[in-house]
């Protein structure tokens, strides 16, 4: 049972870092109607510059996150200007290609300055079982994983009260429900789609931190946001708590499917289990967990 | 002047019905044809038949696909390559295990079985919409993928899943040649595409874009939507397997499942962007800018960089090479969101004054 409960937390603290990268794209949606499939290629990028700063150039930790946080903000406006701005009021699904061109676009341009070797990423948290739970429960959980999952979580609250305590979260929200209303009372909308895309480059720096620390920073950091995919779709495009419980189920059920599912199957069905999964969620509720309801006219 | 149809009048249904009904696009399209089938065969050396020519008819087959699902009946798919996947490993292996059996014949057996998983995969479009299905497509494209690298039998249990395909043979002739191999290829496709410009004309495809355009609408005056939905997804799988059967029969020859993966789906789908959603003559205009594109890229590299007296190392290069063709894509989306299709027909408006001013 001990092993059961192994597994199932190790899987809930990935199923977090899931979750890091899947709160970029929501914030976007929300704010924009925009499927922003360049959030991994972001997360890739952030975590390239953040350790081409501290290592090529020396730079201090903190200072060197300050400095990769103003790039991904400039990123995330430059991206406001030059591709979302020509294209308002474009079907969906454009906005959408744009965002995949924009991976191509970030991930040369990553792989140009940062080279494309495998970088190891040291964050000062060792990825090491605690040893007083280990004592205690007989389970390993990484020290790393609990930190990953206590940033992730002050993330959420910090964010929660920003969209709800402050004049911009205010702004932000009336955005997401209607455009042209926000528009009507006087609420700047490339300012806003600004602060969004910025607040995702955040995001996506933190997150491309904490998987460059586990994984190192390479190419194959762009595939979280695969990852990430089918955790928005269960927990909903529009909704951030979605997308933090999303991460959570998909988490847990793709480390459990993997130990007790796939040794029937020959394994390595964690690349394709958390779709299934999602897709057969979405045949019950088709709008997600926390997704809005959609109600057609005709 | 030149692209004028004043003056062609139709005195009976058949000819006002028949697929191009302006006299300058039967001209126009038996020129193709004749180009196609005689200049080309002519003049094209052996690299530019099995390097560009063939891979361009494939690619535009597997879009012509996608666009039947995506452009007509407004289901959003990135699961293209995994049907071609479906295509190709279906060909080899009714090749493999039915003695005496027909080329052809298994190409379309392939076909009808990615349309049958491409009709399982569809299933959840009936409940879900929009990106939730596009992401649900993903599923199609991961697990296909995942099922025949791991299951042996699909690919006769060779190592990490590589398949050989067999030789070409139809009625005593091989089609080892790169010449053969194209014509082969050009006359599946130019049959498929004559059939998919018919089908988008007939009921069926009016049901497509029915449903495309408002799916409660088109249910509340009587499209099923069950077999509107689902025919979309099989027709559009029909085509992308016999594509995927073309792919390791006349163009790689060796293939592994792994070489479906969502790169070549992501490939499709920017076909059918810039070619022009919605338009078979699009799916062709976009294979032939995604085909051709890279090697424009890397002609012109050449001279530039002995130009300004740098070589660039291969790595730089090919990131560059990224770099400008998402910055392309964004720029094609910015300047003409309805792709090449699009601009010929606003080319075919000019033509028609052209060269007078009114």
């Amino acid at each position: 049972m001990a092993f059961f409960f192994e597994v199932l937390i190790g899987g809930l603290l990935s199923g977090v870092m899931y979750s890091l990268v899947a709160l970029g794209f929501v914030l976007i949606y929300k704010a924009s109607g925009v499927f922003n499939f360049a959030q991994g290629a972001m997360v890739f990028f952030a975590a390239l510059t953040f350790i081409g700063l501290q290592q090529d150039f020396g730079i201090n930790f903190w200072v060197a996150f300050v400095l990769a946080l103003g790039v991904m903000i400039l990123l995330g406006l430059a991206t406001e200007k030059f591709v979302l701005r020509p294209l308002v009021n474009q079907p969906q699904i454009t906005l959408f290609m744009a965002t995949i061109g924009l991976t191509f676009f970030i991930e040369g341009l990553a792989q140009l300055l940062g080279g494309a070797n495998v970088r190891g990423l040291d964050i000062g948290i060792q990825d090491e079982p605690i040893e007083a739970i280990t004592k205690a429960t007989g389970m390993n959980i990484s020290r790393f994983d609990l930190v990953a999952a206590g940033i992730a979580a002050l993330l959420v609250v910090s964010l929660a009260l920003f969209f709800n305590r402050t004049r911009i979260g205010r702004a932000l929200r009336a955005v997401a429900d209607d455009h042209q209303a926000a528009l009507a009372v006087g609420i700047p909308l490339h300012q806003i789609w600004g602060i969004v895309w910025a607040v995702a480059g955040f995001v996506a720096l933190v997150a491309g931190m904490l998987w460059g620390a586990r994984n190192g920073v390479q190419f194959a950091l762009t595939f979280v946001a695969l990852k990430a995919l089918p955790v928005l779709i269960l927990g909903g495009f529009e909704s951030v708590p979605g997308a933090i419980l999303g991460g959570l189920i998909i988490g847990a059920s793709e480390k459990l499917a993997e130990v007790y599912l796939g040794p029937y199957v020959g394994g390595g069905i964690e690349g394709w289990f958390p779709y299934v999964l999602a897709l057969l969620f979405l045949l019950v509720r088709p709008e997600g967990l926390f997704g809005e309801k959609h109600i057609d006219r005709v | 002047m030149l692209y004028r149809e004043a003056g062609q009048f139709k005195s009976t249904y058949t000819a006002d019905q028949q697929i191009f009904p302006i006299r300058q696009d039967r001209v126009a399209v038996f020129a193709l044809l004749a180009v196609a089938y005689v200049v080309v065969p002519l003049i094209a050396n052996e690299y530019w038949l099995s390097a560009i020519l063939v891979p361009f008819l494939i690619f535009a087959l597997a879009a012509i696909g996608l666009n039947l699902l995506t452009g007509y009946a407004g289901q959003l798919s990135l699961g293209t390559a995994a049907f071609m996947a479906v295509g190709a490993f279906a060909a080899y292996n009714f090749m493999l295990r039915v003695p005496g059996m027909p080329v052809l014949v298994a190409f379309v057996l392939a076909g009808v079985c990615a349309a049958l998983v491409g009709i399982l995969f569809g299933l959840p479009s009936l409940r879900i919409k929009g990106f939730y299905l596009a992401v649900a497509t993903l599923a199609a494209q991961f697990f296909i993928v995942w099922a025949l690298t791991k299951f042996g039998w699909f690919s006769n249990y060779s190592s990490s899943g590589v398949i050989n395909a067999q030789k070409i043979e139809i009625l005593g002739y091989t089609f080892d040649q790169p010449l053969p191999k194209y014509l082969l290829t050009l006359t599946i496709v130019a049959v498929l595409a004559l059939a998919a410009k018919n089908m988008v004309r007939s009921a069926i495809g009016r049901a497509w874009m029915a449903v495309r355009d408002m799916d409660v609408a088109a249910e509340v005056i009587g499209f099923p939507m069950l077999r509107t939905k689902l025919t979309a997804f099989a027709v559009s799988s029909f085509y992308c397997g016999i594509a995927g059967a073309l792919y390791a029969f006349c163009y790689l020859g060796t293939v592994e499942p792994e070489g479906f993966n969502l790169d070549l789906s992501f490939r499709i789908l920017f076909m059918i962007i810039l070619g022009g959603v919605g338009s078979i003559l699009g799916s062709f205009l976009g294979a032939a800018f995604i085909v051709l594109f890279p090697i424009f890229l890397n002609t012109v590299a050449g001279p530039i960089e002995h130009a300004l007296g740098v070589s660039l190392p291969p790595g730089i290069m090919s990131n560059l090479e990224l770099m400008i063709f998402g910055a392309l894509i964004i720029l094609f989306l910015i300047v003409e969101p309805h792709g090449l299709a699009r601009m010929w027909q606003i080319a075919k408006e000019k033509l028609r004054l052209w060269p007078f001013p009114h």
